[in-house]
C-alpha cells in the first residue's frame, strides 16, 4: 500500500516539477505509456483473484487517475503559459492606423435628381427624357416661341450651325421643356411625367453657369386645372425638404407656352445667416423666393402636339434642380458645382448607400 | 420699369399705402424687384442758412461759416466751397448723418484747429447730380429747418418692377394705374389729351413705303422751339427713374414713353431735307445712331430716311445727326406704328437694346398714335414754346380689335376657381374688356397679348387673385404607388451607387470642351456657333477630356489621390442631322491607388488592372453579363497600345474601355504619373428581359468541389484568357471555373515561353469522382491547352 502511495506522491511531484510540455508527456509515457510503472501496475490486476483485486484494485485505480488528471492539469496551464506568452508577444499597437478604403460620393445633382423621382414616383410621375442637342421646333417653336417673340431673347440660346433634316435648326436646349412636346408627341394621355436632365444658356457669372439642371414636370389628363398644380407643387416641395409649413406665394406670370402662367415664391427665414425655406415669407424676418414657373398647358402646345385642347389639358411646371440642392443642403456657389473638386464632393456629397426612399426619408 | 409713387398717382386715385400697393403689384403679375426711397438716405440732411462767413486763419480756401439749421443755435462749420457766403440757404447734414456719395458719417472734428459740426453739402454728395463746384443754393424763402428730402418733393418711394414680355400696356406708368385700379386699389384717372389745333399745314412730306414694317407714320412740325433744359419737375420724374435728362425735346419724348408706354423721336428740322419716309434700308447703308455707334443695316430692316439718308433705325433708335441740339428751332415729330415682329428681328441682328426697342417689339397701343401726338405737342409746347403743324398721318394702324365669345365657366374649368359671372365682368371691364350680355368679349387696344379663353380666365384669376385658387389634388391611383423607372433609369443608378460604393467621387463635367481637347479624343461632331468661349465650343464624344481637367485642377490643389466618374452623355451626329447621345460613365483615377503606410510600405500608382477591376465591377453592379464578356486589347487612341482593353459582348458591342492613358493624352493635360481610365458604355448595355420574380430553382450540391492546378509552358503570346477559357472548355459538365493564379517568365522557362497556372474547380454530381475520372479530366485538360501550344510542366 504504502509503495502505491509513495508512487503517486512521487510522480505527483515529478508531474508538478515538469515545465515544459515534453516533460509532461516523458512522465505520462513512463507512467501510462505501454511500459509505464501505472500501466505495469494496472497489469497486475489480470492475474488477481476477485478477491485480492478487490483489496488492491481500488489503490492502483486511484493511482492512474490521479496521475491521469496530473499530466491532465499540468499540460493545461503550461498550454495557457505558453498562449499567455504568445500573446503578450503578439501585443500590438491598436493605435496605428488602419488602412482607410477610399471614399466615393454622389454628386447632389444626382441625388436630388434621386429624391425628385422618388417623390413623384408615388404621386404616378415618370421620369422622361429627351436629347439636349434639340431642334429650335421642340425647344421653342412647338412650345408658342415664334422666331420673333421677345421670350426668344429671354433665352440666351447656344445654336449649332447644323440643320436637321427638316431643315430646322439645332440649339442646346434652353429648357426641359422639348420633353414636354417629346411626350406629348408619342404617348397617348393621360400623361404624368417629370423630366429632369442637362439645360444650356449662354450665360455665365456668380450666379449662372452655360449649364445646369432642371426638371420638368408635366399633367394632361381631363379635368385637371390650376388648383391641381397648386396642390401638387405644394405637396412636392412638403415631401422634398420634409416641413409641413411649406408657404407657396402665386404670382401670375408670363410664359409663352401656358396660360395662365404662375410663378411660385416659397417662404422663408433667415436662420443663423442662411436661408431655411418653410414658414410665409411675410413673416417678420422672413422672404419670399422664385422657385418655379408653371402654368397650365396652352392650348396651341396642346394643338401642336396633335392633341385636341377641348378635350385634353393640363400643367406644366418647371424648376432648377442645382438650385433645389443649394437651398436644401445649404451650398452657396452654383459655379463648385461643376468643377468636380473632391474636397466639395466629399463635403456635399452622398454616400452610395442614402438611396432615398419613402419610408427612409428622401433626404440625408 | 420703375416709376415714382407721385407718378403713379397722377393716373390712380388710391388711399393705399405703399404696402399695400407693392403687394397688389405682386398679386397682379407686376412682380416687385424693388422698391426705394431716396429721403431714406437723406435723413439728418436739413434746409440751412449761412449767417456769417469768414476766412479760416490756418487755410487759404476754407472758410469758417456759423449755420442757423432751424433750432436757434447756430452751428460753426468748416467749408471749403467757394460759393458759401453769409445769406445762402443750402443743404446741411447734421451730426450723425451719412452722406450718400462715400457713406461718411458726420461728425464733430477739428479740421486745421477749428471746430466744424457738420457739413454744408454739394450735388454730387448727395448723389442728386454731378455738379461738385460749390455747395447746393436753394431759393432764399426755402424755409431753414425743414428736412431737405421733403422740401425737395424726394420723399417719393420708387418701385421697380418686372414686366412680362406679354404685358405691354404695363411699359408705362399709366397702364400700371389701370391694372392696379382693376385689382380694386383706386380709381384709374387716364390721362387728359389736350386738343391741339394745327395752325398751319406740315410743311413736311410723310409717307410710308413700307407699310408691312411701319403700318402707320403720323407727324407733325413744330416751329419756334426754344430747347435747354426740362423743367424741374420733368428732370425730377425722369432723374427719380434712372433717366438722365437730356433736353427739353428728348425729355418730352422721354416723359410721354415712361409716362405712356408710347415711344415717339423728334427729329431736328433743320437737318431734314426732302420727304421723310418710312422704307426698308438699302443694302450697306449705314446710319450713326443717338448712341454714337455706327450700325450697318440691311433690306430687311424698316428706318426713316430723308433724301440725304436715314435718320432712325425705325422704333429702336434714332440717328445722331438729326437728333435735337441746344440751338434746334424747329422739330419734326413722329408718331409711328411699327410691326412688332420686325422690330425684335432687326434689334436681335443689330444687338442694339432701347427703352423705343423694348416697347415696339411687344407692341404698343396702335390706338393710341393721335393721342399720343397731341400729348407730346402739348409737353413739347408747355416747355418749349413754339407753333405747331397740323397733322400729317401716313398709312393706317391695326386698329380692329379682337373678339371671341367667352363662357365664364371656364374659369373654373381651367383655374378650378368658382366666380360669379357678374365678378368676372366687372374684373375684365375694369381692364378696358368690352364684354356683351352675351359674353361676347372685345379686347382692348393695347392688349395684344389678349387671344382666346384661357387668356381670358388669366386675366381674371391674376385680379381676383390665384392665392384664392383652390388646392385640389391629384386624383390617385388606388393602392401603393406603381414603380415608374425604365431599365435604362435603373442601369445609370445602379451603376451611379456602385462607383460612390467602390471609392470613386461623382463629378459633374461640362458637356462641351474646347477644340484641342476633342481633337484628342478623335474629334466632335457638334461645334457651337456660339460658344461662351474657345474652351467650351465642341460637345465631347468622350467622358475623358472632362474627368482629366478635373482631374489636374485636383492635383493642382495637392489632392494625393484622384478617384473621379461622371456619368453624362456622349454626343453624336446622325445621318439625318438629329442628335444621338449616348449615356456613358467615365473614370479616371490617377496619383496615389494606396497611400504609403506602416503596413504597406511605399505609396502605390494605379495600374491597367484597376480600370479593368472597376469597369467589369460597374459593368456588373449596372446589369450587363459579366461573365459572357469576351476580352480584346486595344482600346482605342486615348489609352496605352499595350495596356489597354475592351470589354465585348461579341465581337462588335463594346460595353466598356479601359487602361492606362495613353502618355501623350496624359500629356496634353498635364498629368503626370500613371493615369488610368475607363469608359463604360451604359446605352449598350442590353435591358433585362424581366419574367417574374422567380429565380432559376437550385439547391447547393451535396458533394463539395476540389480543385485541382495545373501549369503550362505557353507561347508567350498567348493571351491568359484563352488558355483558361480552353481549360474551362475542356469538360463542361464537371469543370466549373478555371482562374488563373500564377504567370511566371524567368529562370526556368526558355525565351519566347511563359508559365501559366491554372486553378481548376471540379464540381461533382450525385458521387464523389472516381481516379479514372480525374485522370480522364486532367487529360482533356491538358489536351486542350496543348492545341494552344501548351505543355504541362511537370
Amino acid at each position: 500500500m504504502s509503495e502505491i502511495t509513495a508512487l503517486k506522491a512521487g510522480l505527483l511531484a515529478d508531474i508538478e516539477r515538469a515545465d515544459t510540455l515534453a516533460q509532461v508527456e516523458e512522465l505520462r509515457v513512463g507512467a501510462l505509456g505501454k511500459s509505464g510503472v501505472v500501466t505495469a501496475l494496472l497489469k497486475t490486476l489480470g492475474g488477481m483473484s476477485p478477491e485480492e483485486r478487490l483489496e488492491k484494485g481500488p489503490p492502483i485505480q486511484d493511482l492512474r487517475e490521479g496521475v491521469t488528471a496530473a499530466i491532465a492539469a499540468r499540460k493545461a496551464a503550461l498550454e495557457e503559459e505558453a498562449l499567455n506568452a504568445r500573446l503578450a508577444s503578439e501585443r500590438l499597437d491598436m493605435t496605428l492606423p488602419a488602412e482607410a478604403a477610399p471614399q466615393g460620393s454622389v454628386h447632389p445633382v444626382s441625388q436630388v435628381m434621386d429624391e425628385l423621382a422618388e417623390i413623384f414616383a408615388d404621386l404616378g410621375f415618370a421620369v422622361a427624357t429627351g436629347p439636349e442637342i434639340e431642334d429650335d421646333w421642340r425647344n421653342f417653336t412647338a412650345l408658342n416661341i415664334p422666331e420673333t417673340h421677345p421670350a426668344r431673347a429671354m433665352h440666351d440660346t447656344f445654336y449649332f450651325p447644323d440643320k436637321d433634316a427638316e431643315g430646322r435648326s439645332m440649339l442646346l436646349r434652353t429648357h426641359t421643356s422639348p420633353v414636354q412636346i417629346r411626350t406629348m408627341t408619342t404617348n397617348p394621355p393621360p400623361i404624368r411625367i417629370i423630366a429632369p436632365g442637362r439645360v444650356y444658356r449662354s450665360d455665365s457669372d456668380a450666379t449662372h453657369t452655360p449649364m445646369f439642371h432642371q426638371i420638368e414636370g408635366l399633367v394632361i389628363d381631363k379635368g385637371i386645372h390650376l388648383g391641381h398644380l397648386k396642390w401638387t407643387l405644394e405637396t412636392f416641395l412638403k415631401a422634398f425638404f420634409e416641413r409641413d409649413d411649406i408657404t407657396l406665394r402665386l404670382r401670375p406670370s408670363y410664359f409663352p407656352f401656358t396660360e395662365p402662367s404662375v410663378e411660385v415664391d416659397v417662404g422663408y427665414t433667415i436662420e443663423k445667416g442662411q436661408r431655411v425655406i418653410g414658414g410665409s415669407g411675410d413673416a417678420p424676418g422672413g422672404g419670399w423666393m422664385e422657385v418655379l414657373g408653371s402654368g397650365m398647358v396652352h392650348r396651341k402646345v396642346i394643338e401642336n402636339c396633335g392633341l385636341d385642347p377641348d378635350e385634353w389639358q393640363g400643367f406644366a411646371f418647371g424648376t432648377g434642380v442645382d438650385r433645389l440642392a443649394m437651398l436644401k443642403y445649404g451650398m452657396n456657389d452654383l459655379r463648385a458645382f461643376f468643377d468636380g473638386d473632391l474636397r466639395w464632393l466629399r463635403h456635399y456629397g452622398f454616400s452610395a448607400l442614402d438611396v432615398p426612399t419613402l419610408s427612409g426619408g428622401v433626404g440625408a | 420699369m420703375k416709376f415714382s409713387l407721385s407718378w403713379l398717382k397722377e393716373y390712380l386715385d388710391t388711399q393705399a399705402d405703399l404696402e399695400t400697393i407693392l403687394k397688389t403689384l405682386n398679386d397682379i403679375g407686376l412682380e416687385v424687384e424693388g422698391v426705394e426711397n431716396p429721403a431714406e438716405k437723406l435723413s439728418g440732411f436739413k434746409v440751412a442758412k449761412v449767417l456769417t462767413a469768414v476766412p479760416h486763419s490756418q487755410a487759404d480756401k476754407l472758410q469758417v461759416l456759423t449755420v442757423d439749421h432751424g433750432d436757434g443755435n447756430p452751428l460753426q462749420v468748416v467749408c471749403g466751397a467757394p460759393n458759401a457766403r453769409a445769406g445762402l440757404v443750402g443743404v446741411f447734414g447734421v451730426e450723425g448723418a451719412v452722406v450718400p456719395a462715400n457713406g461718411m458719417v458726420l461728425r464733430k472734428a477739428a479740421i486745421r484747429g477749428v471746430e466744424s459740426n457738420g457739413m454744408m453739402c454739394s450735388t454730387r454728395e448727395l448723389e442728386l447730380g454731378d455738379d461738385h463746384d460749390g455747395i447746393i443754393e436753394l431759393p432764399a424763402d426755402a424755409p431753414v429747418g425743414a428736412a431737405f428730402a421733403d422740401y425737395a418733393k424726394l420723399d417719393d418711394p420708387v418701385i421697380d418692377i418686372s414686366v412680362t414680355p406679354n404685358r405691354q400696356d404695363c411699359m408705362g406708368v399709366m397702364g400700371i394705374a389701370r391694372d392696379l385700379a382693376a385689382a380694386g386699389l383706386g380709381v384709374f384717372k387716364p390721362v387728359e389729351v389736350p386738343a391741339i389745333t394745327g395752325e398751319y399745314p406740315c410743311p413736311v412730306e410723310i409717307r410710308t413705303d413700307d407699310p408691312a414694317g411701319c403700318p402707320a407714320f403720323y407727324g407733325r412740325v413744330i416751329r419756334g422751339v426754344k430747347n435747354g433744359p426740362s423743367p424741374e419737375w420733368m428732370q425730377a420724374r425722369l432723374k427719380a427713374i434712372g433717366q438722365r435728362p437730356i433736353s427739353a425735346l428728348v425729355d418730352c419724348t422721354n416723359y410721354l414713353m415712361f409716362a405712356c408706354g408710347r415711344p415717339a423721336h423728334a427729329y431736328d428740322l433743320a437737318k431734314l431735307s426732302g420727304p421723310v419716309v418710312a422704307r426698308r434700308a438699302h443694302e450697306g447703308e449705314r446710319m450713326t445712331a443717338l448712341n454714337g455707334k455706327e450700325y450697318l443695316l440691311s433690306p430687311d430692316m424698316t428706318v426713316i430716311a430723308d433724301d440725304a439718308g436715314v435718320h432712325d433705325i425705325a422704333g429702336i433708335m434714332g440717328g445722331e445727326h438729326s437728333g435735337c441740339a441746344d440751338d434746334t428751332t424747329d422739330v419734326l415729330l413722329e408718331i409711328a406704328y411699327f410691326t412688332p415682329e420686325n422690330i425684335a428681328r432687326t434689334g436681335q441682328a443689330l444687338q442694339l437694346t432701347s427703352d423705343a426697342r423694348s416697347r415696339f417689339e411687344r407692341g404698343v397701343d396702335p390706338a393710341f398714335l393721335d393721342d399720343a401726338l397731341s400729348l407730346l405737342t402739348d409737353l413739347i409746347q408747355q416747355t418749349c414754346g413754339g407753333s405747331a403743324s397740323e397733322v400729317v398721318r401716313a398709312g393706317e394702324p391695326p386698329v380692329a380689335r379682337r373678339n371671341f365669345s367667352y363662357d365664364p365657366a371656364q374659369t373654373l374649368k381651367i383655374a378650378g376657381v368658382d366666380l360669379a359671372a357678374d365678378a368676372q365682368r366687372a374684373i375684365l371691364e375694369k381692364l378696358g374688356f368690352e364684354v356683351a350680355d352675351d359674353w361676347t368679349i372685345t379686347v382692348p387696344t393695347w392688349r395684344r397679348d389678349i387671344d382666346g379663353a384661357a387668356d381670358i380666365v388669366e386675366e381674371v384669376v391674376r385680379i381676383h387673385g390665384l392665392g384664392n385658387v383652390p388646392s385640389t389634388p391629384l386624383p390617385r391611383a388606388p393602392g401603393v404607388a406603381k414603380p415608374t423607372a425604365t431599365p435604362e433609369q435603373l442601369t445609370e443608378r445602379r451603376a451611379r451607387r456602385a462607383a460612390a460604393a467602390r471609392g470613386l467621387s461623382e463629378a459633374i463635367n461640362w458637356s462641351f470642351i474646347s477644340e484641342k481637347e476633342a481633337a484628342s479624343v478623335g474629334g466632335g461632331d457638334w461645334m457651337l456657333a456660339n460658344p461662351i468661349s474657345e474652351d467650351l465650343k465642341v460637345m465631347r464624344p468622350s467622358l475623358l477630356p472632362g474627368l482629366l481637367s478635373a482631374a489636374r485642377r485636383n492635383i493642382d490643389r495637392g489632392a494625393a489621390s484622384v478617384r473621379l466618374f461622371e456619368i453624362g452623355r456622349r454626343y453624336f451626329r446622325a445621318e439625318d442631322g438629329s442628335s444621338i447621345e449616348k449615356l456613358t460613365l467615365g473614370i479616371v483615377m490617377a496619383g496615389e491607388k494606396s497611400p504609403r503606410g506602416w503596413q504597406a510600405g511605399k505609396a502605390r500608382g494605379f495600374d491597367a488592372f484597376d480600370a479593368k477591376a472597376e469597369a467589369l465591377a460597374l459593368l456588373g453592379a449596372a446589369g450587363a453579363p459579366v461573365a459572357n464578356l469576351q476580352m480584346f486589347g486595344e482600346a482605342g487612341g486615348s489609352y496605352h497600345p499595350g495596356q489597354s482593353g475592351t470589354l465585348r459582348l461579341g465581337p462588335k458591342t463594346v460595353l466598356a474601355e479601359y487602361g492606362v492613358l495613353h502618355p501623350a493624352l496624359a500629356k496634353a493635360f498635364d498629368l503626370g504619373g500613371t493615369v488610368v481610365a475607363a469608359q463604360l458604355f451604359l446605352d449598350a448595355i442590353p435591358a433585362k428581359r424581366k419574367a417574374g420574380f422567380m429565380r432559376a430553382p437550385y439547391a447547393p450540391p451535396a458533394l463539395q468541389a476540389v480543385t485541382r492546378d495545373f501549369a503550362f509552358l505557353v507561347p508567350e503570346a498567348l493571351e491568359a484568357d484563352a488558355l483558361a477559357r480552353a481549360v474551362k472548355g475542356a469538360d463542361k459538365k464537371s469543370i466549373v471555373d478555371a482562374r488563373l493564379f500564377d504567370l511566371f517568365t524567368g529562370a526556368g522557362v526558355e525565351a519566347g515561353m511563359k508559365s501559366l497556372a491554372v486553378e481548376v474547380m471540379l464540381q461533382p454530381g450525385e458521387k464523389s469522382f472516381t481516379e479514372e475520372e480525374l485522370v480522364a479530366i486532367s487529360a482533356a485538360v491538358v489536351k486542350a491547352a496543348e492545341k494552344l501550344g501548351g505543355v504541362l510542366r511537370s
